[in-house]
């Protein structure tokens, strides 16, 4: 089955179908937060690096990198953040941007093999970014769509899905290193958006045997309760054929969607991932804790 | 589906079936609200009192209760959906009577863009509040606007961007529109993720709208503007 290896200086990264479900923390990333937009046009970092350490602590595999504010240097803001998280955290990243000198700029000073986010299906955009993946040997986020917009027909995104990877593949970039983005829609806004991925990923997964992720958060916008409601379009997109999202990993409601869908997948061995962050920290009344005098473990 | 109890719509007083109306647009009933309308005109009502007694009031109510978390975008859709409805009715009367309009907008994403989610919430809300919207799509060049803008002459002219890279084609539409002398003609709205107040201003658009109601807001108060300028010139 298709693995996509991605790695940072010392530690590697796979994404596929027979492995945990990949989790990129998402919250580098200033569009919508006024206050961190301003600090990283100034070149403060600090919250950026507060939000690295937060979500590797919670468990993100990757973090997203995105350096997008308006009127600013955003290829020079995207390479500083990129160098430092890279100093701070051991895990491989995600260079997200449109705009292609940022890219390359985050390429140019990376360490390992990145996830290039993303190209598109659209003629111009797949000839710049393409053969700047090849240069550095990195993976690439394939978004559905293309010129025309993005399409309700989930056949018609299958159908950009495919033309991006076959153009990969002209270019030297093998299809395990693209990873498509089946475009995830408000289910507020368009009832039937969550189908439209449901059965977009199935087909990448049977048909175009490529891995897939997806900007998670999108499917909840303007609804109440966004976290649960996250966290179970999460599980329900690993069971269609997701294998990766970018996501917030900051709240347990997200977390426990995909660690109940490694688990019922057969990719959480033992279920250890799931006791270790579900046992009760209260014993049941009468009951007993867990012994932590034990001599070759003492955590619980 | 929630039980909806059944109203006789026309054994209400003007006023019960006004305050009827409000709720049925809270609660997004459109079949409720064209038949009020229908019931409100063939009383005698001016259609321009039907809008704004009935419709625009029970939006503004919409508005309030969306703003402050206690509706959710699809309830708001389906209340923009009824909206719609009555206004089906009543534009081709508006015009006729040449009653004033609530405004008139042009809307379309920026070249390069193809992104619409947001683009179609702020025309539906738009529509909800009673606005006429011409929805020019996706990725449009100058001309495009250029042209919609002669055709429709609209009160307010939106674009809408979700890439950085995108974004700034704005400033190029109002450039172009200085150029022509036209750009005191509209009220222009820029609107998308990645934007700010401070982008809003260097590509000299009249506002920044954060979201979609945010954008009714300021399209109201625009107009209102618009039209205390007129008073103030004619008298």
């Amino acid at each position: 089955m298709t693995r996509t290896i991605l790695s940072s200086e010392h530690k590697e990264v796979a994404i596929g179908f027979d492995e945990p479900f990949c989790i990129i923390g998402e919250r580098i990333n200033p569009t919508g937060r006024k206050k961190l937009a301003a600090e990283m046009k100034a070149g403060d970092y600090s919250t950026v690096s507060a939000e690295a350490l937060a979500q590797i602590h919670a468990g993100a595999h990757m973090l997203d990198i995105n350096a997008g504010i308006p009127l600013a240097d955003e290829p020079r803001i995207l390479a500083e953040c990129v160098e430092l998280v890279q100093s701070l955290v051991d895990v491989p990243l995600s260079i997200d941007s449109s705009i292609i000198e940022a890219l390359e700029a985050g390429l140019a000073v990376y360490r390992g093999k990145a996830l290039v986010n993303s190209v598109t299906g659209e003629d111009e955009s797949l000839e710049r970014v393409l053969p700047l993946v090849k240069k550095y040997d990195a993976a690439v986020v394939a978004i559905s769509n293309d010129e025309t917009g993005i399409s309700e027909d989930p056949d018609v995104r299958f159908a950009v899905a495919k033309k991006i990877v076959e153009r990969a593949e002209d270019h030297g970039i093998p299809r395990a290193d693209v990873i498509v983005d089946p475009l995830v829609m408000p289910i507020g806004a368009m009832n039937d958006a969550g189908r439209q991925v449901f059965s977009l990923l199935r087909r990448l997964k049977g048909e175009l045997k490529v891995n897939s992720t997806c900007g998670a958060s999108n499917i909840s916008f303007g609804l109440p309760h966004r976290h649960v409601l996250n966290g179970h379009f999460l599980a329900m997109a690993s069971l269609a054929g997701m294998t990766s999202a970018i996501m917030n990993p900051l709240h347990k409601e997200e977390l426990d969607g995909v660690r109940a869908a490694n688990m019922l997948n057969g990719t959480d061995p033992d279920c250890a991932a799931w006791l270790a962050a579900n046992r009760p920290v209260e014993p049941a009344e009468g009951g007993r804790a867990r012994r932590t005098n034990r001599r070759r473990r003492t955590s619980a | 589906m929630t039980d909806t109890e059944d109203i006789d719509l026309q054994a209400l007083d003007d006023s019960e079936l006004v305050a009827q109306m409000h709720d049925d647009l809270y609660d997004g009933l459109k079949e409720e609200i064209e038949e009020g309308v229908n019931i409100l005109l063939a009383r005698g009502w001016e259609p321009y009192r039907v809008l704004t007694e009935a419709l625009v009031e029970g939006m503004r109510i919409v508005g309030i209760d969306f703003r402050d978390g206690i509706l959710f975008v699809p309830e708001v859709l389906l209340s923009a959906g009824a909206m719609k409805g009555g206004m089906t009715i009543l534009r081709p009367l508006l015009a006729e009577t040449g009653a004033p309009s609530v405004g008139k907008m042009v809307i379309g994403t920026v070249k390069g863009d193809i992104h619409d989610i947001g683009k179609n919430l702020v025309s539906m809300m738009m529509e909800g509040a009673g606005f006429e919207v011409i929805d020019i799509g996706i990725n449009n060049p100058v001309e495009d606007y250029l042209a919609a803008l002669e055709e429709h002459q609209p009160d307010i002219l939106g674009m809408s961007a979700l890439l950085t890279t995108t974004m700034p084609y704005m400033k190029v539409v109002v450039e172009t529109l200085k150029e022509k002398g036209m750009r005191d003609d509209y009220f222009v709205l820029v609107g998308g993720a990645p934007l700010s107040e401070e982008f809003g201003e260097a590509v000299g658009a009249d506002a920044y709208c954060r979201d979609a109601a945010v954008t009714v807001d300021v399209a109201k108060e625009m107009m209102a503007r618009k039209h205390n300028q007129r008073g103030q010139l004619s008298s």
